[in-house]
């Protein structure tokens, strides 16, 4: 019998963050296409606004391209005003996509040699 | 099977921004050269440089205000001396956005360089009507943003402007097209509109070509740059990271490489990445030029280094350009100190207390650098939410902007204060203060804003 494993999403997928005002898009590519279908089922859009919910994303809309097993994620409101305006340090959110990148995700054991990277020892 | 017609329009890419690296354009025209020279009759090769973001232009018209012959790319000298008698020798046409918030400027600027190299004197051709900034153009934007102009100091007022003058002016010969506010992909799109002779509504190639300039425009980053994270992604040789390729053909279609014997990687994933890199909906990628829909795009690896996009359509273009003004935003001011060994963090916490006391009336964003900083809100929460872990290296870092000068300098005279007046060991002061940049957009209906180019011709010597 198939046990899930948790694992954060950086083993199961890639991604980068891009910027518009104050808009951040994340795309989220899965490293296999037999991985993709649970980034549609577990990474709804309700969970990455919950994830970015200290941000206080004023919309969240999820894409799903199934062609390139990848989802693009659209967060308006996150960059505290965007480039011009936010005070951080990170004006654009460059880093955002390694705070999504960090969420559990499950994955049953049949398909853990897919992921990417070592098992933590 | 070769997924693409030939013999394929070539377009390298030298630069992804403004201050990207000079020393990307010579492996890209080198490869471009050997291409050509091992090409089908009929090939041709163009060099594009994107050197303009959102705020790049707005500082390029602050220098042009200080110096009325600047205002265009810094490193303009710098990115094409290496190359140009290269590329006017092989035929490389070269089209740029580095003319910035002065394009007829950098053409003068090219044409002494080109002097100075002791080459024939190229056919340059300015690219005009991005920019807004003339009194008629500002009162059809007043009209625009209403009440939202008045008391604004305004900066610079640009349309993103599209492919069709870039294509004009190859048509009329340019050896260089110099432009200043264009849409990215457009410098791509502008070279195979004339290549091919494609018409304006020709939506699918046009969408492909879009494509394609948007995986070139960004520079190294399809090309493993901005992609290597150890153990989940290795990208070999990133410190010699090449700059992109992009094989064309009459339909638009595209494959992506990168310039021999240089690092880096071009990947179905890297290709992935930055083909959702700043796109929205994937069904309606604006641009001047079109609204590319990559839906249903898929890539495919064709071997090392190479990558086909395929499934790019396009559709009518907008009806109105988009339209950027910028203007004065006030101050911001920043401020740093370091706290390190036992009780690190808990002497930084207790220097941001410090501030926030003395500092009232600024908003202040408070980072403990190496335990919450970018990840952080400006307002705070995450890291009220962040218990004291006793880390023992901790940089404290505050900001805060205001529209009075004034007001923004407390911030850096009490973080200096810090030295004696705040919690024991810190070291390390650093401030800044800088002027910001405010942007308000719009959109202007096509017909308002006329575009075209004009040839510079240059006395003989």
């Amino acid at each position: 019998m198939s046990h899930d494993i948790t694992v954060p999403l950086y083993r199961v997928a890639h991604g980068r963050t891009g910027d518009k005002g104050d808009r951040s898009n994340i795309s989220v590519i899965a490293w296999h296409p037999s991985l993709f279908p649970l980034l549609v089922a577990q990474l709804t859009p309700e969970r990455v606004a919950e994830r970015f919910r200290h941000r206080s994303p004023s919309r969240v809309q999820r894409f799903v391209l199934p062609k390139l097993q990848a989802m693009n994620f659209v967060l308006d409101g996150v960059l505290d005003g965007g480039v011009n305006d936010a005070l951080n340090l990170d004006t654009h959110g460059k880093a955002l996509s390694f705070l999504l990148l960090d969420m559990p995700i499950d994955v049953p054991q049949s398909l853990a040699p897919l992921l990417a990277g070592d098992a933590p020892s | 099977m070769n997924p693409i017609d030939p013999p394929a329009l070539l377009i390298g890419c030298a630069a992804g921004f403004s201050g990207d690296r000079t020393d990307a354009a010579g492996p890209v025209v080198d490869t471009l050269i050997a291409r050509l020279a091992q090409g089908r009759a009929g090939q041709r090769a163009f060099l594009i440089f994107e050197t303009l973001a959102e705020r790049t232009l707005a500082l390029a018209q602050l220098r042009r205000r200080a110096d009325p012959a600047a205002g265009y790319e810094p490193l303009l000298d710098a990115m094409l001396r290496p190359v140009l008698a290269r590329c006017l020798a092989h035929g490389i046409r070269i089209v740029s956005n580095f003319g910035a918030a002065n394009p007829r400027a950098a053409a003068r600027h090219i044409a002494r360089l080109a002097r100075e190299l002791g080459i024939a004197p190229p056919k340059i051709a300015v690219v005009a009507g991005d920019d807004l900034s003339a009194p008629e153009q500002l009162a059809l934007l007043r009209r625009e943003f209403g009440t939202r102009m008045d008391g604004i100091r305004l900066v610079s007022a640009n349309a993103y402007i599209g492919a069709e003058p870039i294509a004009a002016a190859l048509d009329a010969g340019a050896q260089v097209v110099v432009c200043g506010r264009v849409a990215d992909p457009s410098l791509a799109v502008g070279p195979a509109m004339s290549h091919f002779g494609w018409r304006s509504d020709e939506w699918d190639k046009l969408g492909r070509a879009t494509m394609a300039g948007h995986l070139l425009e960004c520079g190294a980053q399809v090309c493993g740059g901005y992609f290597a994270d150890p153990g989940f992604k290795e990208v070999p040789g990133l410190a010699q990271v090449g700059f992109p390729i992009a094989e064309i053909d009459a339909e638009g279609r595209c494959i992506i490489g990168k310039a021999d014997h240089t690092g880096g990687l071009v990947s179905e994933a890297t290709v992935k990445e930055q083909l959702l890199y700043e796109v929205h909906d994937p069904a309606g990628y604006l641009t001047p030029d079109v609204v590319a829909d990559i839906t249903d795009a898929q890539v495919e690896g064709l071997g090392p280094d190479r990558v086909a996009l395929h499934g790019v359509r396009g559709h009518a273009r907008p009806s109105h350009y988009k339209v950027n003004v910028c203007h004065e935003g006030g101050w911001l001011a920043e401020g740093e100190i370091s706290y390190a060994g036992p009780r690190a963090e808990a002497r930084a916490r207790l220097a941001a207390d410090v501030l926030r006391e003395r500092l009232d009336g600024l908003a202040l964003r408070v980072d403990l650098i190496g335990a919450l900083s970018i990840l952080g809100d400006d307002a705070g929460g995450a890291l009220a939410a962040t218990p004291d872990a006793g880390l023992r290296d901790i940089r404290l870092r505050v900001a805060a902007a205001h529209a009075d000068r004034a007001q923004a300098e407390r911030l850096a005279r009490e973080v200096t204060a810090l030295y004696t007046c705040g919690p024991a060991g810190g070291g390390g002061v650093r401030t800044t203060l800088t002027p910001r940049l405010n942007t308000l957009s719009c959109l202007l209906p096509r017909e308002a804003v006329p575009v075209g180019f004009e040839m510079i011709e240059e006395p003989a010597q």
